[in-house]
């Protein structure tokens, strides 16, 4: 069945209000794209949404005691909570380097956790 | 690290605006370049700010905030760029000079020859939107709260509800949600969203947390800690509408409600602040009304991304490292003037070496004591004579004057200070 539904594409910061034609998976139209991600962006967000995630890991010996590292691609949206769960079990130990893998292969949807800054060794 | 008296160009604060400042003071020249940063790492609020979407516009990738201000950190190392961390700055003078007070180093005075401010802003607090209610435990701000999750590793509360629909407050929805507390309503009194419309989509639609527009706190309940707020429904001139009241039981209470600019340093500096934006009056060059003090980013006014911060702390940084030079220049070619023996003072104080190119400079002074017979009044540099004349007589009560003209230009070009005396015959 055809439908029209308004869809804001999340590519990037403009935020363009799309008015999309769809038949259930099938993208027909979309309008009021500012570029030409935001039909990509549509196709994506009704076959497979994905988001990036951002969080935290424990990390021990460092100049603070979280870790923030986030996902290498974004990762499909229905298991980020999975995800999330899976990540407060982890504890590393400082120093860490930024874009170390953390956790490889999360899930096993072939893709990575990454530090995303330096952690140093406290000292003092 | 130990410190210089005197640096090309000092950078108050070390966020984005503040490392692009510093990275473009170098790129364009200036050699001692300080950061001074009251936290105890370089980055600024970036570090909290955990989630990804910076980058998108200078770097064309996504990055999470973090990884955004090491990039630049990594970039002002490599170039050199010294910083005194953990340390506050108390005072910034128009003539630009920097007191500040720090663990290691105790109190420092330095001299700058271009500052760059780069204080970013703060959050308005509970006070400044005047919140009606009792004054219980859990009402914040959605940076403190934000500091606590992402970097400290402490829940504030357990069930949220966030006023402001600001990108902080939408981005902490779902944070907490992450942490595993619930988000029962986030709250705009405004008819329309504050913060960036894709933070609405990832923040609070993905997550099913109800935004309601037109709508705000009317009053917190609760004693020891929040208990519930009272929201309600306001008109356009955000009056709240009776019988449109809800209480919602909550123990915590965010306030998204606003950015102001940190500008007690530019006010203490002299800088004109402009009413509307909280910050300072800048040109093109992002120099303030005073001479030789720049500003760039939040401290100006309230960027919604990060990548246009760090866009004005270039501009900022290669205007900073030009005044600087040039007042690297201005130092070698200006040498003071200085009182030797039995002289009280030398006017000018100082002598711009170029004018004596093409004419002549007159010195005058006083002397300190009367000399009753002839005397030599000389000029000399740190080694040579440059010129003297003689006098009859000098008492303190008669002012004398020596003249230097092109002729001695030459000698002059090589010295670094003159000293005026008076010499017995």
């Amino acid at each position: 069945m055809e439908t029209t539904e308004k869809m804001i594409c999340i590519t990037c910061p403009k935020g363009c209000t799309l008015e999309v034609t769809h038949d259930g998976q099938t993208v027909l139209k979309v309008e009021g794209s500012g570029c030409k991600r935001g039909k990509d962006y549509v196709e994506r967000e009704l076959k497979d949404p994905r988001r990036m995630v951002a969080s935290t890991v424990r990390v021990r010996g460092g100049t603070h005691p979280l870790l923030p590292v986030y996902t290498s691609a974004p990762f499909p949206k229905p298991r980020i909570q999975e995800l999330l769960a899976e990540l407060r079990k982890i504890e590393i130990k400082a120093p860490v380097k930024m874009g170390e893998v953390v956790l490889a292969d999360a899930l096993g949807e072939g893709i990575d956790i990454l530090a995303s800054r330096d952690m140093p060794r406290m000292t003092g | 690290m130990a410190l210089k008296d005197k640096y090309d160009v000092v950078i108050i604060g070390s966020g984005p605006g503040g490392l692009a400042a510093a990275i473009s003071a170098k790129k364009y020249g200036a050699e001692d370049v300080l950061i001074i940063e009251r936290d105890v790492e370089l980055g600024g609020i970036l570090l909290q700010c955990i989630h990804n979407g910076f980058g998108v516009e200078i770097f064309k990738e996504d990055l999470p905030g973090p990884s955004y201000a090491q990039r630049f950190i990594n970039e002002a190392m490599l170039l050199k760029v010294e910083a005194l961390l953990d340390t506050m700055v108390l005072d910034i003078t128009p003539q630009r000079r920097i007191f500040a007070s720090s663990k290691i180093n105790g109190f420092v005075d330095i001299q700058a020859r271009a500052i760059v401010l780069a204080m970013g802003c703060r959050e308005r607090t509970r006070a400044q939107v005047r919140l009606p209610g009792t004054r219980p435990a859990g009402v914040y701000t959605a940076g403190t709260a934000q500091r606590w999750v992402n970097v400290e590793g402490y829940m504030p509360g357990k069930r949220f509800v966030i006023l402001g629909s600001g990108d902080i407050g939408m981005i902490m929805a779902r944070r907490l949600t992450f942490e595993g507390a619930k988000v029962e309503r986030v709250l705009e009194v405004m008819p329309y969203l504050t913060g960036l419309t894709r933070n609405y989509v990832q923040c609070l639609l993905d997550y099913d947390i109800p935004l309601q527009l037109q709508h705000t706190v009317k009053r917190i309940l609760g004693h020891q800690r929040v208990e519930a707020i009272e929201a309600v429904r306001v008109n356009e001139k955000w009056e709240p509408i009776p019988g449109t009241e809800e209480i919602i039981p909550c123990d915590t209470l965010l306030l998204s409600v606003g950015l102001i600019p940190e500008n007690e340093l530019s006010k203490k500096a002299g800088v004109q602040l402009d009413a509307l934006t909280g910050g300072p009056v800048v040109d093109n060059n992002f120099e303030t009304s005073v001479p030789g003090i720049f500003a760039a980013g939040n401290v100006v006014h309230v960027y919604d991304l990060v990548d246009w911060v760090t866009e004005a702390g270039l501009a900022a940084g290669k205007s900073a490292a030009r005044f600087a030079l040039a007042e690297r220049r201005r130092e070698i070619r200006h040498i003071p003037l200085l009182a030797g023996h039995n002289v009280r003072y030398v006017v000018p104080h100082e002598l711009d070496k170029q004018t004596l190119m093409e004419e002549e400079v007159r010195l005058q002074f006083r002397v300190k004591q009367p000399v009753e017979e002839p005397v030599w009044v000389e000029v000399h540099s740190e080694n040579n004579l440059i010129t003297r004349k003689s006098e009859r007589y000098v008492r303190p009560g008669e002012m004398v004057t020596i003249v230097l003209t092109p002729r001695h230009y030459e000698e002059v070009e090589r010295a670094t200070s003159l000293t005026v005396s008076i010499v017995e015959r």
